[in-house]
């Protein structure tokens, strides 16, 4: 299980958040992450050790590279990103349901004689 | 909050229903008028939306400007496609965060359930990995608000 904390300031990057979305789509390369970013593999190589220590993504040895995928627990992250979006978008129904139900008040107050 | 559901269907799709106590042209209204939109699509307490742009005719611009009220704050930007008075809106939206995200293509639709509404939102990305980013910047948006409930959750 990764630290959440650890996790989140993963995320916060966006070029790690496209690696990962990457990720999602099968193993890759250094070479490979690198090549739609306008940034040097090093840096990438960066970006994945903060990945990697967060939890969110596993590595291999295959001769001298070194393939990445999703870390199962790095997919339970995802899963609860969902259980975040659920939460915000229920936080905004029932906000909703209040403005519906005061509309409804206003309604009724002008059909009144 | 059991009356709604959130779910990702295939690849490309998150769908999500919602029941509400109003008819569906009052539901229609608050998802297309600014001052009725600015009320209710805040995300986590604490944030407000003091740009609210929503011209609903095809064609029309979407543009919502969210900010946490200490320096923060992104926006998002979209089209109408498609609107069916009270039942079914179509549209397309980015976040700007503030490089724009890819295109989510929605669909909302509004059917009359007993005295109520039925609201289903099938969201559209152009493929599983737009979504899990889309996911991801979603989540960081909405994550101060639910880390600590998310704590509590572990």
């Amino acid at each position: 299980m990764p630290n959440l904390d650890t996790a989140f300031s993963a995320l916060a990057d966006p070029t790690r958040r496209a690696i990962l979305a990457r990720l999602a789509s099968g193993e890759a390369t250094v070479m490979e992450l690198a090549e739609p970013f306008e940034v040097t593999q090093p840096a990438i190589s960066r970006h994945l050790k903060v990945l990697e220590g967060a939890g969110l993504i596993v590595r291999r040895v295959e001769g001298t590279k070194r393939p990445c995928r999703l870390a199962p627990a790095g997919i339970d992250t995802i899963d609860r990103w969902l259980a975040m979006l659920r939460q915000a978008l229920a936080k905004n129904y029932d906000r909703l349901d209040g403005v519906l139900a005061a509309a409804l008040d206003t309604e009724e107050r002008k059909d009144m004689p | 909050m059991s009356k709604m559901t959130l779910k990702t269907e295939g690849d490309k799709h998150v769908v999500v229903t919602r029941r509400f106590a109003a008819s569906p042209e009052a539901v229609y209204r608050a998802h297309t008028e600014p001052r009725l939109i600015q009320k209710w699509l805040l995300g986590p307490d604490g944030w407000a939306m003091p740009v609210c742009v929503s011209e609903a005719r095809p064609g029309g611009k979407i543009r919502y400007e969210w900010t946490d009220g200490k320096g923060g704050g992104f926006h998002l930007t979209g089209e109408y496609l498609e609107l069916v008075p009270f039942s079914r809106i179509v549209h397309v939206e980015r976040m700007h965060l503030p490089d724009p995200t890819p295109d989510n293509h929605v669909e909302t639709m509004f059917h009359p359930d007993g005295t109520g509404t039925l609201m289903t939102m099938r969201m559209t990305f152009p493929d599983a990995e737009t979504r899990a980013a889309m996911l991801a910047t979603n989540m960081e948006h909405g994550m101060e608000a639910s880390y600590v409930r998310l704590e509590t959750m572990i």
